[in-house]
């Protein structure tokens, strides 16, 4: 059983690059230790890290101040056993990466196990991954058929390199949506319509295939995100 | 609706009939007098042209004057239409690019006076199939001025022209249409990238189909095309204006998606003696418009879908047309008409369907951009 606590610390995406396959493979989870005191064990997102909650019986909900002291303790046992780490460091060093998918990490200093610390290996597989991934969207972009269309209508007909899909302009407020879009709902808007095929739902394959295509175009592109 | 009650719309497409059902028949001295009112009647209102239907006078600019550009005596102008890259499915599997195609019809037949003739500027089938062709054939049948058809690649690239030429004749053809020397050339053969791929005719077919498709070859007139055409032209004095139909852009705009002949400059090369040319291409599906020596260059509209802009090579005259909804299957799309002075340079009016036309004068071309610029695009090609 795992709680997710109201703790900013405990925010849990976690990475590994098999998530990306296109394949809807269920994602892996961390596994916490059975709670020995009748409590709830909570994790943080290290997988590693673990602490028992004995007063919090399972399906209770702790009061935010609680919360905030399970996650500060959380945090004490992480420091504890990372003497070395700078978690403040970290942080700092890995923003301006982002955008940068597959740019190569080099060893930190005294960062211990934090988050996105990659091999070279680790590295290949995570481009490799991410470059199919991409290559099986523009495959869906391309081909009527794999989109579900019915009247021989591909998206690149239109948006030849996809172009003029602006991702980056999502999400804004679609007059003819009467609704704030995002990428996805555009493209099902074209599947639907222009394409006339049925629309995706959001963990379809294809779906995240495409729009990890589309934004793979637009790589460099600065974020813009209500501009019509 | 009843009648009592209209619309501003209404009362203004209905003063505006009215009035032009009233100029036909006028002589030369009544139509400045109306010319004048209907100027006088926009300054009342406090409109100033080009934003009212403020008349012009193009019918009866050419008879005897002397065109600038060439120093030549006029010759009779003319109109013709253009309906291209209609890129048609059997009806079964696309209804609506048939309708883009008839609607396209529908236009050309309403203009009144009728064009001269009517341009087919290429892409007919989608995939080069007998049926796409033979549909295609049958609707361009509708058209009541006489027709003049072009090539495109998505005609050729399946049985290497057999069936578009079975229809249509040799796709290099020229005619002399008052005072104008017309040619049709083909501009869209490219070199075999599929025998040594194995590629199945349809797998050509389907590969050439595709813009961003870096397996083709690029488009050429091809050495035959250029002598055929140097052939041609040998016969013509430079003094004549000429009016060329190329399916791709007969020069050098975006290479990765065939925007593109790669024998362009030598193309120009063969037409750079004459005065006064304007080649008109289809392929782009957009408002383009180019200036390269004394050619003048316009793209047409296809009636199927809107290419948007190419990220690298525009040619800087182009006024780029509004970039599509994608809530209007229709927009960016249309058809459009030429008028062709004396001179022979030619005004392109672009007829973009649910949108205001836009009309690319000569002047515009000549001037290079410094006069007769037409409004800058609200939304552009991202």
């Amino acid at each position: 059983m795992l709680v997710i606590s109201a703790g900013t610390l405990l925010c849990g995406a976690v990475y590994l690059p098999w998530h990306l396959h296109a394949a809807p493979d269920p994602l892996p989870r961390h596994i916490l230790p059975q709670p020995e005191a009748g409590g709830v064990v909570v994790g943080l997102c290290d997988g590693k890290t673990s602490i028992e909650v004995p007063w919090l019986k399972p399906g209770q909900r702790m009061t935010e101040e609680q919360a905030r002291g399970v996650s500060n303790a959380l945090m004490a046992k992480w420091r504890e056993q990372h003497p070395d780490a700078q978690w403040q460091m970290t942080q700092v060093q890995t923003n301006p990466r982002q955008g940068q998918a597959g740019a190569p990490v080099g060893p930190q200093a005294g960062q211990g196990e934090v988050y996105e610390r990659l091999t070279p290996r680790e590295q290949m597989i995570a481009d490799a991954e991410t470059a199919k991934f991409i290559e099986e969207g523009k495959e869906i972009f391309h081909d009527p058929g794999k989109l579900g269309g019915t009247i021989g209508v591909s998206c690149d007909m239109c948006h030849p390199d996809a172009a003029n899909t602006h991702p980056e302009t999502y999400p804004k407020f679609q007059t003819q949506l009467q609704r704030v879009a995002l990428l996805r709902d555009m493209i099902n808007w074209c599947i639907e319509n222009p394409v006339k095929g049925k629309p995706l739902s959001p963990d379809d394959p294809r779906l995240r295939a495409l729009e990890a295509y589309i934004v793979a175009q637009r790589n460099g592109t600065a974020l813009a995100y209500g501009k019509h | 609706m009843t009648g009592r009650y209209k619309s501003v719309e209404t009362k203004y497409m209905e003063a505006r009939d009215r009035m032009l059902r009233a100029l036909r028949g006028l002589d030369r001295r009544t139509f400045f007098k109306v010319s004048a009112a209907s100027a006088g009647a926009a300054l009342a209102k406090g409109l100033v042209p080009p934003h009212s239907f403020q008349l012009v006078e193009v019918a009866n600019a050419a008879v005897d004057k002397n065109w600038p550009q060439t120093g030549m005596q006029g010759k009779p102008p003319f109109t013709f239409a253009y309906i291209s890259d209609t890129h048609l499915y059997t009806k079964k599997l696309n209804e609506r690019f048939v309708r883009g195609a008839l609607k396209a019809v529908e236009d050309v037949n309403a203009l009144d006076p009728q064009p001269d003739f009517v341009l087919f500027g290429g892409d007919l089938a989608q995939l080069g199939r007998k049926d796409e062709m033979r549909l295609g054939a049958e609707i361009l049948k509708e058209v009541k001025a006489p027709i003049k058809i072009m090539v495109g690649e998505h005609d050729w690239f399946l049985d290497m022209g057999e069936t578009w030429q079975e229809l249509f004749g040799p796709p290099n053809y020229s005619f002399d249409w008052k005072g104008v020397h017309v040619v049709t050339l083909m501009s869209v053969y490219e070199k075999d990238f599929w025998t040594d791929r194995h590629m199945s005719p349809d797998a050509r077919m389907h590969t050439v189909a595709g813009l961003d498709n870096g397996l083709q070859s690029r488009f050429e007139v091809g050495d035959a095309g250029r002598e055929w055409l140097k052939n041609d032209l040998s016969k013509v004095s430079t003094d004549t204006p000429l009016l060329v139909f190329s399916h791709s852009p007969l020069y050098k705009y975006y290479r990765p998606w065939n925007f593109w002949t790669e024998d362009a400059d030598q193309a120009q090369e063969i037409l750079k003696p004459y005065k006064a040319v304007t080649v008109i291409h289809g392929h782009t599906h957009q408002m383009l418009f180019n200036r390269i020596g004394n050619i003048s260059f316009y793209g047409m509209l296809s009636t199927a879908w809107p290419w948007p802009y190419a990220p690298q090579g525009l040619p800087p005259l182009t006024i780029q047309m509004d970039r599509a909804d994608p809530f209007d299957q229709f927009d960016a799309c249309g058809n459009g008409r030429m008028n062709v002075a004396d001179g022979g340079l030619v005004d392109a009016v672009y007829s973009l369907w649910d949108r205001n036309p836009v009309t690319i004068t000569q002047r515009y071309l000549a001037s290079n951009g410094a006069e007769d610029r037409p409004p800058a695009p609200r939304l552009l090609s991202y």
